[in-house]
C-alpha cells in the first residue's frame, strides 16, 4: 500500500480490518464453544452419549472411514448423483423456460400444471420415480432432477419475461430475429437470475438425492444416514450430516466464484 | 426549393384494444416531414406521441391510414431508422465498444471497416478511454452519448427521439441536447423529437407540432424561426429574442391545468 494516504484514511482502513477480524474470531469462537461444550457434557455424563454421541467419537469414526476409504466411496456416489441431478435439472429447466418464453401460448397452456408442480413437495413423487425408473442411480437422479427443475423453469421464465420493453423495441428497430433477441438480450440479461437459481438448485439437488437414497440405495451418504439410524449409531449419522454440510457449502462456494467471474459487469 | 418528402402520415387512426375497453389513441392524423427537417412533438401525457414514433418506425401498424417512408408503404420495422429512448438502454453485460456495435452485429454489418468507424466515433466523442469499460462505470451523460453513437453507426436516414434527454440531470441535459442538435444539423438528418420540455423543442426543432389530449390529433403546427448572429447552436438559440414568444405561444396552446 502506498504511504500517500492521509492518517484518517489509514485509520479508516485499520478500523474496517479490525472489525472484519473480530467477526471472524467470533465465528470461530462460536463453533469452538459449541464443540467444546458438547464434548465436555458428553465426558462428564451430563448427556447420554448413546443419543448425542460426542465430537471426539465422531472424529474417531471419521478418521476410520477416511483410512479405509469408505467415506470417499459413499461421498463419491452421492456427489455424482447430485451433480448429475443438478446439471440435468438446471439445463432442462432453462431449455423449457426458453420454450415458454418463445411461445406464449405454450406458457399459458402449461401455467396451471407448473403452478401445481411447484407447490407440490417433489419428494412425495420420489416413490413413483423409483418404481418407474428402477431403484438404482437412475431413480435417485430423476428424483433429484424433479426437485430442481420446476423452480428453474419458473424462475427463468419470469426472468426472461422481465426484460425491459424498450430494450426489446431497440433490437426490433435493428431488425433482430427472435433467435438474435434470445441470444443477445434475453439470455445475457438473465445471467444473474440464473446464478441465484444455481445456488438454490445445489441445495435442492441434495434434497432429492438424500431422499432417494433414504428410500432405496445401497450406497451414498443418505444410505449411511439411514443405516446409522436403524442400528442406532448416532455418531455415524452425525458424521455423515457434517460431511454433507461441508460438501454442499463447498459447492455453493464454487458457484459463488462463477458468479464473480460472469457478472463483473455489475456494480 | 421544395424539399423531398421523407415521411408521410395519411389520415392515421390508432385504436388500442383491451378486454375491458378500446381506446382511440390517435385520430385522423396527417403529417409530412421533409428531408433534413427536425420536428418537435409536444403534448400532454398519453396523447399518443410515442405511438406516433412506433408507427413511423414500422413497429406497429395503424388501425387505418397509411405510413409512407421514402415513397414506400411501411409494413415492417424499417432498417434506415434510428430510435433513441428515454433511458440509454445500454446492455450492462457488454462493454462500451460492444454496446455501440450491437446494431451492426444484429444486421450482419460488423467488419473491420465498421469496427474502425465505431472506434473513431467513440474517440471523437471523448469516450476512447472508456471503450472497454462497462456501462455502470459511465455517467448518465456519457451513457446517452454511447446510445447516440450506437444509433449513428447504422447511418439512419431518420432519427426518432423519444424524450432522449429526460432521464438526465438538467446541466447534462442541456449539454447533450446541444451536442445532439449540432450533430443532427451537421449530418442533415431528418428527425422527430418527442419531448415534454418546451424550451428544448424550440431550441432544437424547425417545426413544432402540438398534439391535443387523447385521442391525439394535431392541434397546431408552428414553424420556428429564431434569429441568431453567431453559429446557431441550440444553447445560443435560447437567447434569441423570439424564443420567449414561441415559448408562451406553445405553453398557452398546450392548455395544461394541474388539477
Amino acid at each position: 500500500m502506498s504511504n500517500n494516504y492521509s492518517k484518517e484514511h489509514k485509520d479508516y482502513i485499520r478500523n474496517v480490518k479490525t472489525r472484519e477480524r473480530r467477526i471472524l474470531y467470533a465465528q470461530i469462537f462460536l463453533l469452538a464453544f459449541l464443540l467444546i461444550s458438547w464434548e465436555v457434557s458428553a465426558r462428564l455424563g451430563w448427556v447420554d452419549t448413546f443419543i448425542t454421541s460426542s465430537p471426539s467419537a465422531i472424529w474417531g469414526l471419521f478418521t476410520d472411514y477416511v483410512a479405509n476409504g469408505n467415506l470417499f466411496y459413499h461421498i463419491g456416489i452421492s456427489l455424482a448423483e447430485t451433480i448429475a441431478g443438478f446439471v440435468i435439472g438446471t439445463i432442462a429447466g432453462v431449455i423449457i423456460a426458453t420454450w415458454l418464453w418463445w411461445s406464449n401460448f405454450l406458457a399459458r397452456v402449461l401455467d396451471p400444471y407448473i403452478v401445481i408442480l411447484n407447490s407440490l413437495p417433489k419428494t412425495a413423487l420420489a416413490p413413483i420415480f423409483i418404481i418407474l425408473f428402477g431403484s438404482g442411480y437412475k431413480g435417485i437422479i430423476i428424483t433429484a432432477i424433479s426437485v430442481s427443475i420446476v423452480v428453474t423453469i419458473m424462475n427463468m421464465h419470469i426472468s426472461f419475461k422481465s426484460v425491459d420493453e424498450d430494450k426489446l423495441k431497440l433490437l426490433e428497430t435493428f431488425g433482430a430475429s427472435k433467435v438474435q433477441i434470445l441470444l443477445n438480450l434475453i439470455i445475457p440479461s438473465s445471467i444473474p437470475d440464473l446464478i441465484s437459481t444455481l445456488k438454490v438448485n445445489i441445495g435442492l439437488s441434495w434434497v432429492g438425492v438424500i431422499v432417494g437414497e433414504f428410500l432405496v440405495s445401497k450406497a451414498g451418504l443418505g444410505y449411511l444416514i439411514v443405516y446409522g439410524m436403524q442400528v442406532f449409531r448416532l455418531d455415524l449419522v452425525m458424521m455423515n450430516v457434517a460431511a454433507l454440510g461441508f460438501i454442499s457449502a463447498l459447492m455453493y462456494k464454487i458457484i459463488a466464484a462463477f458468479e464473480n467471474k460472469f457478472t463483473k459487469w455489475q456494480k | 426549393m421544395p424539399k423531398r418528402i421523407v415521411v408521410e402520415l395519411e389520415d392515421i387512426n390508432m385504436v388500442y384494444h383491451t378486454l375491458e375497453n378500446e381506446t382511440l389513441a390517435i385520430k385522423n392524423l396527417s403529417l409530412q416531414m421533409h428531408e433534413g427537417e427536425i420536428i418537435g412533438i409536444v403534448g400532454p401525457s398519453g396523447c399518443g406521441k410515442s405511438t406516433l414514433l412506433s408507427l413511423i418506425s414500422g413497429l406497429i401498424k395503424p388501425t387505418s391510414g397509411r405510413v409512407i417512408v421514402n415513397g414506400e408503404l411501411v409494413t415492417k420495422p424499417l432498417r434506415n431508422i434510428g430510435y433513441m429512448f428515454q433511458k440509454d438502454q445500454l446492455f450492462d453485460w457488454r462493454n462500451i465498444l460492444n454496446n455501440v456495435t450491437i446494431g451492426l452485429q444484429i444486421q450482419g454489418k460488423l467488419n473491420e471497416q465498421t469496427l474502425l468507424e465505431a472506434k473513431e466515433l467513440l474517440k471523437s466523442y471523448g469516450l476512447e478511454e472508456f471503450m472497454y469499460s462497462y456501462p455502470y462505470q459511465l455517467s448518465g451523460g456519457m451513457r446517452q452519448r454511447v446510445a447516440l453513437i450506437r444509433t449513428l453507426l447504422l447511418k439512419p436516414e431518420i432519427l426518432l427521439l423519444d424524450e432522449p434527454f429526460s432521464a438526465l440531470d438538467y446541466q447534462t441535459r442541456l449539454a447533450i441536447s446541444d451536442e445532439v442538435g449540432l450533430i443532427l444539423r451537421e449530418n442533415k438528418k431528418t428527425a422527430i423529437l418527442v419531448t415534454h420540455d418546451i424550451a428544448e423543442a424550440i431550441s432544437l426543432c424547425d417545426r413544432i407540432i402540438i398534439m391535443s389530449k387523447r385521442p391525439g390529433t394535431i392541434k397546431d403546427n408552428i414553424e420556428i424561426n429564431l434569429s441568431c448572429n453567431e453559429k446557431k447552436t441550440p444553447i445560443k438559440l435560447r437567447e434569441a429574442p423570439e424564443f420567449r414568444h414561441y415559448f408562451n405561444k406553445i405553453w398557452k396552446e398546450l392548455d395544461i391545468h394541474v388539477q
